[in-house]
């Protein structure tokens, strides 16, 4: 019932210690040794995050500096719309944007955060494609950026509504951040860099720190009887609560944006009559569905009763059809809602909020209906 | 009464011609938090191996299987009700279900408390 591959070539973050030292149950996450639960355990640490404030060691995932060699930003941010729908020239400097990447049938190769601190770009990307996406930044945009990726950086998210009273000891400047802000910031004395956002749908921040940094801010921010660590079980659960897509699972090179509603990221200056419109990989496709619509769309799941609806389950239309409609991408158990929760795709004929649906979970049909997203309201400082 | 345990971290009580099935501490230790019990009908025949219920955390899904052959003649509600009791008492109130023993040779390949400690050590 229970088994562990041990893999000893995974790769550790700067604070692998720290989550042993902290009794860390350890497995292995894109390619890394990642703590999934401490002794709280993946209930407790959800709660306590939605409750208190939580922190969570990302630093498996990607960082990357996109330098403009003209010394403009905007020069920058013009190259890596031909990456992106989004519209990255209009992200003031300090401010982020949730972007994606995609390929030339429009599907989404990453998804990602793009910073502006004004002499460049910072980003931020998934763990397991982040040697595909540098290698994707290197092939197109060396002509106009120098792409340094930054190894050496780890990062912390610290997400919950104590988080702001929490880093506030460490940094003065925290309170007065929006969500998504993204700036440098001394934090703890340490040249940090800080935004307000996550991954969680609570307050917080992400916090970019150099490696030899890591653990002392980490257990700086540990001393605040406020902060518990979390895991990556907790973390997940609280992103589907949030409604927020899990690459490689909610979203990937078979989905574009419009299929997997994140129509809201892309901006009207990139969209049919906007100033840049087009010009991204997949534009064609994509752009044709914002006008046509699509023909399926990711959507939220409410199973109607106790049985959690995991990844990979069968969607179909009514109790006895035989062919599927559907598929479920991400599905749990919501601590906070106490009950299951599930995202998938349907045909947009079935993605209204309110229609029903069934699940085929071991061989029996269970109702399930969609639902808005967030499960669990936004808790966001705007 | 004789308590018996399997590789699959199950556990048997045997009373008469009876045996309780439960899972053990170390497995609910393994699971973590268990947000929801499956439990077979009653009046079901199992076969030993067979997926006979389901236990779930808010991570992952786990098959309790049947750890011999036998017919199904009592579940425990109150643990589809809490499913957290197999968390909090695994080896006594978070029983599963009982099964009449069809073939008590099938008890003989099981371990003791003193086997199974070493097992999981």
């Amino acid at each position: 019932m229970l088994a562990r591959d041990d893999q000893p070539s995974l790769q550790r973050t700067p604070l692998h210690a720290l989550h042993l030292a902290l009794g860390g149950k350890m497995v292995p996450f894109a390619g890394y040794d990642m703590p999934v639960q401490y002794a709280a355990g993946v209930l407790r640490e959800h709660l306590h995050t939605r409750a208190s404030a939580g922190l969570f060691d990302v630093s498996h995932m990607g960082q990357i500096a996109l330098r403009p060699k003209s010394g403009k930003a905007e020069d920058a941010a013009l190259a890596l719309e031909r990456l992106v729908p989004q519209d990255i020239v209009a992200i003031a400097p300090g401010r982020q944007r949730y972007a994606q990447f995609t390929n030339e049938a429009g599907g989404i190769l990453d998804d990602l955060m793009v910073a502006n601190f004004g002499s460049h770009l910072f980003v931020v990307v998934n763990a397991a494609c982040k040697a595909e996406d540098e290698a994707h930044l290197r092939a197109n945009l060396s002509d106009a950026c120098v792409i340094e990726s930054l190894p050496d950086r780890a990062l912390i998210a610290l997400q919950g509504p104590k988080a702001e009273s929490a880093l506030a000891k460490l940094c003065a400047d925290a309170p007065a951040m929006r969500f998504m802000d993204s700036a440098p910031r001394k934090v703890s004395g340490i040249d940090c860099f800080v935004s307000r956002s996550g991954y969680t749908g609570e307050d917080g921040f992400e916090i970019s720190v150099p490696a030899e940094h890591a653990a002392a801010l980490t257990n700086a921010l540990l001393t605040d009887p406020d902060v518990l660590p979390i895991g990556l079980g907790a973390r997940d659960s609280l992103r589907l609560e949030a409604g927020l897509c899990l690459y490689g699972h909610d979203i990937d090179t078979t989905t574009t944006p419009v299929e997997g509603a994140l129509e809201w990221s892309i901006q009207k200056s990139r969209r049919a009559g906007g100033a840049r419109a087009g010009g991204f990989a997949g534009a064609d496709s994509i752009l044709s569905q914002f006008e046509q619509g699509a023909a399926r769309r990711r959507v939220g799941l409410t199973p109607q009763g106790r049985a959690p609806v995991r990844e990979g389950a069968a969607l179909f239309a009514d109790a006895t059809s035989s062919d599927p409609i559907g598929r479920v991408t991400s599905g749990g158990f919501g601590p906070t809602l106490n009950a299951p929760v599930a995202m998938g795709y349907l045909p947009t004929s079935h993605a209204r909020a309110g229609s029903s649906v069934f699940a085929e979970v071991r061989g029996q049909r269970l109702a399930v209906q969609v639902a808005a997203m967030p499960f669990v309201p936004n808790n966001y400082k705007r | 009464m004789t308590t018996l345990f399997t590789d699959d971290h199950e556990w048997l009580r045997i009373e008469g011609d009876v045996a309780t099935i439960g899972v053990t501490d170390y497995a609910q230790s393994q699971l973590g938090d268990v947000v929801f019990v499956e439990l077979p009908k009653v009046g079901r025949s199992l076969k030993k191996a067979e997926a006979a219920a389901v236990v779930e955390s808010v991570k992952a899904a786990s098959d309790v299987y049947a750890p011999i052959t036998g017919e199904v003649v009592e579940i425990n509600d109150a643990l589809v009700a809490e499913p957290a009791l197999v968390n909090s008492d695994a080896g006594g109130k978070a029983w599963f279900f009982k099964m009449k023993i069809a073939d008590k040779s099938q008890l003989e390949g099981l371990m003791d408390e003193a086997a199974y400690a070493k097992h999981t050590a």
